[in-house]
């Protein structure tokens, strides 16, 4: 194995430490944000030295506002709420609608089976505004408008074909030789999928789940045009929060911490699912 | 066949057809992708006529005018020039860190692999947010990069509300958010190259920086593609970072595809032009997804070779 010389050792070092405080440092700074009020956020010049309060948690948590000039009521733990629900309900559905087909795009090569699983992937590199645009219309037509149904149907866009293609190269993986043992051995084909296939394709399940879920989590331009109020998720709640609180900087720095905490938290906990599904089963690291 | 042996040796209770049966399986999912075409072909026929939301009197099929009108439209040029440097520009850029950092945490040591988990935090916080927190770090009474520009001597640097760093700043973010993609794809790339060439390099005494060009690079090239060609396909149709900072301002400074478009739509109620500008940049996509899926199913036979 190669030796560093000691000058190498400094570059390397000097270049790691600046590349860790440029992705690191935001981060850090808008959690200490969160924890200041508003007089120690506008100090100048800006220092690090301050007693920590929970104060802008508690207001957002209890959804009111007080400030010496005016009192309004905030609703970002109920966009909270709404990101939750839109994020589960949409990666439950694509699951259960996704691995069934990924398991039969790895399995059987029917006719045009390539066709449907490229027309599904394509569908995730679409400009998305090309098929939101016309669906606000549509949706107001058949009244899902501003209904979680609607809008978990639309987060299939992102969710189904991230589930259906590394799924599927997940069961591609599994030997056919050890399903066929297990039918010869009098089971169903249900019973085959349930005990074989599904198990063994577990952790590409899991990956595809997770990453499914951070997108969903993470999605702003879905609920930005479909959503009013009351259904919004964070992200977009986030902004109007901006636009509603103007100056209360502690205050929106908690609402965007809140709103980080849980994907950056799965991404700690699963970080080795992460990066397989984030390969997208192209490489196997 | 095997398959066929198997079938029948099953206990027979309910036989669907077997060529029926991955039909039955994928149609659910069959069904929801159908539900998205038809807003896609609704979307090409708006594209095809004149209709503002806010002259319904006035709608009517146009053809292939709204296109027509964009050879003579300076706001449509603008749009594909910040669109196409936006993209470039992020994916150039994130490029380089990403292979730089990627070849500074090769070796598999813990401390390497702490810092490249480390990394995936960016990537997994909402470009939307990303935009947010760099907006309240540029704030001009109190943010932290606007004191460290005034440092640096940079007085009164507005960034993102003034057109010259307006670009600079978008681009920012989204090198922040999407740097550790790109170096996630070449990080398992470089992990899994062989170790044959790099070792005969080394007893012929090649210099190391010659085994880059040389070896590294060639062998690294298809994941470079594949992850600059996935990048590329999300840039060009960036909206979160670009609508959550300026949208699309100061001016049309920054006004890319989808924010035109969505302001089209939801501001100027132009349908029309909204729908012929995303499916321009529909083609622009749909040519580089094809080149992206090629390379990307070529990468996987691959790897799928090796392991």
């Amino acid at each position: 194995m190669h030796h560093y010389s000691p000058l190498e050792r400094v570059l390397r070092g000097v270049a790691l430490t600046a590349i860790v405080i440029f992705f690191m440092f935001p981060i850090f700074w808008i959690v200490l944000m969160s924890l200041q009020t508003n007089e120690t956020i506008l100090r100048s010049p800006p220092s690090m030295v301050f007693e920590p309060t929970f104060s802008n948690y508690a207001a957002i948590i209890a959804g009111r506002l007080d400030s010496n000039v005016a009192s309004m009521g905030i609703e970002f733990m109920n966009n909270l709420m709404n990101s939750i629900i839109l994020s589960v309900g949409s990666v439950t559905v694509a699951l259960i609608l996704g691995v069934p087909a990924a398991y039969a795009f790895a399995r059987h090569k029917f006719r045009g089976s390539e066709d449907i699983a490229f027309t599904l992937l394509s569908f995730r590199f679409a400009p998305p505004l090309l098929v939101l645009l016309p669906l606000t219309m549509y949706f107001q037509q058949i009244g899902l408008a501003d209904t979680y149904l609607g809008l978990i149907w639309v987060y299939q866009l992102i969710c189904l074909p991230l589930i259906l293609w590394i799924v599927r190269g997940y069961f591609e993986d599994i030997p056919q030789d050890i399903e066929h043992a297990y039918r010869i051995a009098g089971h169903s084909w249900f019973a085959t999928f349930r005990k074989i296939a599904l198990p063994l394709a577990g952790p590409g399940i899991a990956a595809a789940a997770l990453l499914a879920f951070i997108f969903a989590w993470n999605n702003f331009i879905f609920a930005l045009v479909l959503a009013s109020a009351d259904k919004q998720p964070v992200t977009v709640g986030a902004l109007a929060f901006v636009t509603a609180s103007g100056i209360q900087y502690g205050q929106i720095a908690a609402a965007v911490v809140l709103s980080i905490t849980p994907t950056l938290a799965l991404a700690l906990y699963a970080q080795r699912y992460l990066v397989e599904g984030l390969s997208l089963g192209a490489v196997k690291g | 066949m095997a398959n066929d042996t198997a079938v029948r040796v099953a206990p027979a209770r309910f036989r669907i057809p077997s060529k029926l049966f991955p039909y039955l399986l994928s149609l659910p999912a069959l069904l929801v992708c159908i539900g998205i075409l038809i807003p896609f072909f609704t979307a090409v026929w708006f594209s095809l006529q004149r209709y503002r939301l806010s002259q319904p009197w006035n709608r009517g099929m146009n053809w292939g005018e709204n296109y027509l009108n964009f050879l003579t439209d300076p706001s449509f040029w603008n749009t594909l020039q910040v669109s196409l440097v936006y993209a470039a520009l992020t994916v150039g850029l994130e490029l380089l860190l990403g292979l730089g950092i990627a070849l500074l945490l090769q070796k598999r040591t813990r401390f390497n692999n702490f810092i490249s988990i480390m990394l995936l935090l960016p990537l997994m916080t909402a470009p939307a947010l990303a935009a947010l927190m760099f907006k309240l770090m540029t704030n001009p009474n109190f943010g932290i990069l606007s004191y460290f520009a005034q440092v640096l001597g940079f007085e009164n640097m507005r960034w993102g509300s003034d057109p010259s760093t307006a670009l600079l700043t978008v681009v920012l973010v989204d090198i922040w958010v999407y740097t550790p993609f790109i170096m996630i794809l070449l990080l398992a790339g470089l992990r899994s190259l062989p170790t044959q060439p790099f070792e005969a390099a080394a007893l012929d005494g090649v210099p190391r920086l010659q085994q880059f060009w040389r070896i590294t690079l060639p062998m690294l090239l298809p994941y470079i593609l594949t992850a600059s060609l996935f990048r590329l396909l999300d840039s060009i149709q960036q909206f979160d970072i670009i609508y959550a900072m300026t949208q699309g301002g100061p001016g049309d400074r920054l006004m890319v595809f989808q924010v035109e478009a969505y302001l089209n739509f939801f501001q100027s109620t132009n349908v029309g032009r909204s729908a012929a500008l995303l499916l321009i940049l529909w083609a622009i996509t749909f040519f580089l997804s094809n080149l992206f899926i090629k390379n990307w199913l070529r990468l996987r036979e691959r790897a799928r070779g090796e392991a």
